[in-house]
């Protein structure tokens, strides 16, 4: 079958602002988008700039904005679409480096401000720390965040203030205060309980529409508001 | 630009950022990566890492150190295995301290699940007998995601430098001592150059050269054909694992945790079929069985309505199982195959996964430079890049991870101790020449060839003819297709030359490393012949331990690739009959 792909693109070395181009290819109704993608580059246009890696969903690199939806390219296919006509655009909210591969510098800086990473104040036993399946399943949906930015490139609340730490940031700040393990709540809550911090999220829930793990970020952040607030009583 | 580190690792797997968690705050260390850290392809490791922690039932490390010998087809270095399995559960219990979430047991420790040739000891009637046992530790399907994203976070703590898509071109090696390296900034084309006193490679494994795969785009192998241009041998690099479940027909791997939590394998009759080839362990047999088993039945007309994929059954294990142990394949399943694994059975074949091949290490992690243990000062590596040996010629599912990080970690040890004495030295007159030569050859423009065709075509062919089941006139002919590739790679184009974020001059380096080795993974096949581990030839139906109980190592000469051999360390565990 011939799909057609619309595919903006910008190369801010020679560009003042971002063109769209379309690109007609014979695929099949199982091919990824991101295959598409590669065989725009293959046989049309070796300039096509996009990232990509593991291409099933594990390792974050290629989220794209997919008929106006934040999504990772190798997670969709072809026949997943009604209309052979399909809109391809950079994640937005950050900076575009080269038509689909944005700048996420901003976006891992507010992944190192939560302190990302095991925070204990005693000794480790011999063997391993207990945790109980009670305690482990809290953390069941947060660990498996691939930090593709989806969520936080969806967020109106990002998009009008960029300073605001946005939903991944805060979810790994989840993953830790609330895993039985970590000593480090008190001073991860300083960070998150903050002018950038959380209350800026106003459940507005894109994080939830668009997260190719299907992690229910918003009822996480909602958890990490319950524990400020009960914190500062 | 030229930048100074005590320590360059290339890599962000398990093995480099184990090893830069090891090394950071006594030395002064910059991992480079060519895709940003948490991109890194031991994140899509599913199923566990093996440590025979006991936590479920008694397990012991020598019978895991024997399932390793055994599973390596003896091929594997049994010193280096028993170091190895010795350590799992220590560096089990770091990772667990470090914040790795495992699933747990009902008592709250780490859980542990069945993975194929892991086995213990059972005595019935007075006959030993071995059995799987519950050795594999595990977070869900997701185990190298949840150690790979806790190791990087290891490193934000301890501020260490990375330089995120940063692409490797050649090291810098004289005198039998590797001074740095160069690489290219893969935003801006720049070539830089990396001046250090260690380097160490943990550049992941060489899979892409097949076209069904379970690897990322980015497992092209660069780190072991750069250390081959260098001069340094590779060792058994015939041996690629092939895993008996990637999901059809694009190879996406479906975890061995599937049969591990009790998953059948289905052929068109809806016959369980490894009763016919392992009778006492069925479907967790080690891999290389399972996959010939898989292919038999394939090529005896025994697939699917004929073609060539068999089931993966797990409807038996219902919802709720799924949901908490498998969810990650359950969703590839839903999303790349259409399949609910609730319902219905995953249509699975067998998916070049794994390289045992690869850069020749001693189990320090020092980088040999020949056969007799003769070592590169300042060159080390680690993980699947490396060839220690631990794994033969089968390795085992689950001890991936934990060679990556056990190496990661002895490695890190090895280069502190190196570091307290090494020095920066001066740097060759005309570092990195060659390698802006070659871009500038490739901007101007003037090639005519097509990478993707190239690739294609090299990929087809390894596939067809240096898979599952290998005979000498497939693989004659494969080496001469090589050679015209290879020849018609000197004239490969550029359609972009522009510098900005250029992916494509990216694949044509990645395409120049994978005619590489392809060649080397050819030529020890066709030497070898024998049967053994996953190297089977069908014009050699047998393991030969009288000629072939050796390494091969490949090296470099002005006439071409010349093979040498080495014997393997054994202890124990004599060769024997591998049954199951």
């Amino acid at each position: 079958m011939k799909i057609t792909l619309s595919i903006n693109r910008f190369d801010p070395a020679v560009e003042t602002k971002p063109h769209r181009e379309e690109y007609t290819i014979d695929v099949e109704p199982t091919y990824r988008i991101l295959d598409c993608l590669d065989k725009v580059k293959w046989e049309i246009d070796g300039g096509l700039a996009y990232r990509r890696s593991c291409s099933h969903g594990i390792c974050g690199s290629d989220a794209v904005m997919i008929n106006g939806v934040n999504q990772l390219a190798c997670q969709i296919l072809v026949k997943d679409f009604k209309k052979n006509y399909i809109k391809i655009d950079p994640i937005p909210a950050l900076p575009v480096i080269k038509d689909l591969v944005v700048d996420m510098d901003s976006f891992f800086d507010k992944y190192d401000i939560v302190k990302p990473y095991l925070i204990t104040k005693t000794a480790p036993p011999p063997k391993e720390r207990y945790q109980s399946q009670e305690d482990r399943a809290l953390i069941d949906e947060a660990v498996n965040c691939i930090l593709c930015g989806a969520c936080s490139a969806s967020c109106p609340s990002l998009w009008s203030n960029d300073s605001y730490l946005g939903p991944a940031a805060l979810l790994k700040a989840y993953r830790y205060i609330f895993d039985s393990r970590d000593d480090g709540a008190e001073e991860r809550l300083d960070v998150v309980d903050s002018n950038d911090g959380l209350w800026r999220c106003h459940t507005i829930m894109n994080c939830i529409e668009v997260c190719p793990k299907d992690i229910n970020i918003t009822w996480h952040l909602s958890q990490l508001k319950k524990r400020c607030t009960s914190r500062e009583l | 630009m030229i930048h100074k580190h005590d320590l360059i690792i290339v890599g962000a797997g398990l093995a480099g950022l184990r090893a830069a968690v090891e090394t950071s705050g006594y030395s002064d260390v910059a991992v480079i990566s060519k895709v940003f850290p948490t991109r890194s392809h031991s994140g899509a490791a599913q199923g566990g890492i093996a440590a025979a922690l006991g936590n479920e039932e008694p397990d012991s490390t020598e019978w895991h150190i024997f399932d390793t010998v055994k599973g390596s087809d003896y091929l594997g270095d049994q010193d280096a295995i028993t170091l190895m399995v010795n350590e799992a559960p220590e560096v089990i219990y770091e990772l667990e301290h470090m914040g790795v979430p495992f699933s747990r047991t009902k008592d709250g420790k780490i859980a542990q699940r069945q993975f194929g040739g892991h086995t213990k000891e059972v005595i019935k009637d007075g006959v030993s007998k071995r059995v799987p046992v519950l050795r594999a530790c595990y977070a869900a399907d997701r185990t190298g995601h949840v150690i790979l994203h806790t190791l990087y976070e290891q490193c934000v703590k301890r501020n260490v430098h990375f330089y995120s898509e940063y692409f490797i071109l050649s090291l810098i090696i004289e005198n039998n001592t590797c001074k740095g390296l160069v690489a290219y900034n893969i935003k801006d084309c720049q070539i830089h150059i990396f001046h250090a006193k260690a380097v160490m490679f943990g550049t992941g494994g060489y899979g892409r050269a097949y076209k069904v795969t379970s690897n990322a785009y980015a497992n092209s192998g660069d780190g072991v054909a750069i250390a081959f241009r260098a001069g340094i041998p590779l060792e058994d690099m015939e041996f690629v694992q092939f895993h008996p479940t990637g999901l059809y027909p694009i190879g996406i791997l479906v975890t061995e945790g599937a049969r591990g939590e009790g998953g059948t394998l289905l052929n068109k009759g809806g016959e369980r079929f490894m009763k016919n080839y392992a009778p006492t362990v069925m479907e967790l047999a080690p891999r290389d069985m399972v996959t010939r088993s898989i292919q038999t039945e394939i090529n005896e007309g025994r697939g699917i309505d004929g073609k060539d994929y068999v089931h993966l059954d797990l409807t038996h294990l219902g919802a709720a199982k799924l949901k908490e142990r498998l969810p990650e394949i359950t969703g590839f399943a839903k999303t790349y195959a259409g399949v609910d694994p609730v319902v219905q059975p995953i249509p699975i074949l067998p998916t070049a996964h794994y390289s045992m091949g690869g850069i020749p290490t001693n189990v320090y992690g020092n980088v040999l430079a020949d056969e007799k243990g003769k070592i590169i000062k300042g060159f080390f590596a680690a993980g699947e890049c490396a060839c220690v040996s631990v794994h033969g010629a089968n390795r085992l599912g689950t001890n991936s991870l934990l060679d990556a990080v056990v190496h990661g970690r002895r490695t890190g040890k090895t280069m502190n101790e190196f570091l307290k004495t090494a020095e920066l030295l001066p740097l060759p007159s005309d570092v990195g020449e060659k390698d802006k030569a070659y871009f500038t050859k490739l901007f101007a423009g003037k090639g005519t060839e097509n990478t993707d065709n190239i690739r294609n075509t090299l990929k087809l062919g390894m596939t067809a003819k240096c898979g599952v089941f290998r005979n000498e006139t497939d693989l004659k002919n494969l080496l001469g297709t090589i050679h015209e590739l290879r020849e018609r790679f000197k004239n490969v184009g550029l359609m972009y030359s522009g510098t900005n974020f250029n992916t494509e001059l990216m694949e044509v380096i990645e395409l120049g490393n994978l005619l590489e080795y392809s060649e080397i993974i050819i030529l020890g096949a066709i030497e070898r012949k024998e049967c053994r581990g996953a190297h089977w030839r069908t014009d050699f139906p047998k393991r030969d331990d009288v000629n072939w109980l050796k390494h091969t190592f490949a090296f470099k000469t002005d006439k071409g690739v010349k093979l040498k051999y080495k014997p393997v360390t054994i202890l124990n565990y004599q060769p024997q009959e591998r049954k199951y």
